[in-house]
């Protein structure tokens, strides 16, 4: 790959996905881009990126974009936040809708690890017997087709899910572990783009989208920001990464932990 | 400074255990079976036992039921450490008293993780 491909691949994933791609790293575009060159039966990531520019491939163009993004994929990332979503913000929540589902949104699940950690920790500790309805996405569709399978390596089952927990809500299938139906079936699943208009979504009880604020351009961050928050029902909760920070001026005021925020007011139409 | 007893009978598991563990900040001891363990944690009881499940002399499980009858033996986070990942015995060697259960083969992350849901490090 060129520099002038590490442009190109930048160039793509902003306009596509709002997403900030460093074209100097050239050697980690390509490493990155080589299983998907690999699968879609180039001898290269130079040849892949030449058939887009030729082509003009729906397809291959978006497969370019989901291999730049940065899933998480740890369990119970931050278990303090969780802790605080069970002891504070959901039965709060919970307490509002009488009775009414309390809908929560995953808005970049990745490969599913944080919308089950909620999932899990919801079914061992219900919320006074209200309902939830989860919902996730993300931009990725491969991973969000791990996602819905529920499968995961060994390694994967190690990172952040505590041991009785995995004896809990796991099966063993083969050399893989599988999230019980029980949970799976929790979750409804959707490829959501967030740098596209999401008010088709409708509003939730709380919005969840950490650390994915810092892999999105300048131009693209105040706009996602603004449609989470808008996705946000007033009084609800918006659970960003511990390290980003949401403007009071868009109508939230910062709660019990790092990255967590309340919708206080209306979003103001922009002057 | 915190202590781990690291208990298994490969001398080369030993060896990457203890630098991880040292690395995350403790003092570390070793045992090649449940018998030399239990006589360690006689003499001193640490703050956290590394456990392997299948070792000659006595076994991890054996090792741990006895570690909990014995007077300051509910103290140790103990941590399994096994090539055993068949769930029933997961549950097993939970229901016999350990905090946690790794998954051979292991990361200093997954390590460092694991030792953190079972309360040993910050």
């Amino acid at each position: 790959m060129t520099p002038a491909d590490g442009a190109f691949v930048a160039a793509l994933c902003a306009r596509r996905a709002g997403l900030e791609v460093d074209p100097v790293k050239v050697y980690l575009l390509e490493s990155r881009l080589a299983p998907v060159a690999r699968r879609e039966g180039f001898g290269s990531a130079a040849e892949l990126l030449q058939a887009i520019r030729d082509r003009d491939e729906e397809r291959l163009a978006w497969a370019v974009v989901e291999a730049m993004t940065h899933p998480e994929t740890s369990f119970f990332r931050d278990p303090e936040v969780f802790a605080a979503l069970r002891d504070q913000v959901l039965p709060e929540l919970a307490r509002g809708r009488q009775g009414q589902p309390v809908r929560i949104w995953c808005a970049a699940c990745g490969s599913g690890q944080e919308v089950y950690s909620l999932a899990m920790m919801l079914a061992d500790a219900p919320l006074g017997g209200a309902p939830v309805e989860f919902f996730a996405s993300d931009i990725n569709s491969r991973l969000l087709e791990k996602a819905q399978s529920g499968l995961y390596t060994q390694f994967e089952v190690q990172r952040g899910l505590p041991a009785r927990l995995l004896v809990r809500h796991f099966e063993k299938r083969d050399e893989m572990f599988v999230i019980s139906p029980r949970i799976r079936q929790m979750v409804r699943w959707r490829r959501v783009n967030l740098a596209e208009d999401i008010t088709r979504l409708g509003r939730f009880e709380m919005v969840l989208c950490r650390n994915v604020m810092t892999q999105l351009t300048d131009a693209a961050q105040p706009v996602v920001m603004k449609s989470l928050v808008s996705a946000v029902r007033q009084g609800g909760a918006l659970v960003m990464g511990a390290e980003e920070t949401v403007s009071a001026a868009l109508g939230v005021s910062a709660g019990a932990a790092p990255g967590l925020y309340t919708r206080v007011a209306a979003l103001r139409a922009a002057a | 400074m915190k202590t781990c007893l690291l208990v298994d009978d490969s001398r080369v598991i030993r060896k990457v255990a203890r630098r991880i563990l040292e690395d995350l900040g403790f003092d570390v001891a070793e045992a090649g079976d449940g018998a030399e363990a239990l006589a360690w944690c006689r003499a001193m009881m640490p703050d956290a036992i590394l456990l392997d499940w299948n070792m000659p002399v006595m076994g991890g499980l054996d090792f741990l039921k006895r570690l909990r009858q014995e007077p300051g033996g509910s103290i140790p986070k103990v941590v399994f450490c096994s090539v055993e990942n068949d769930l029933d015995r997961i549950r097993e060697a939970l229901d016999g008293g350990a905090d946690e259960f790794i998954m051979k083969p292991f990361d200093g992350e997954i390590m460092a993780s694991k030792l953190a849901a079972a309360g040993c490090v910050a």
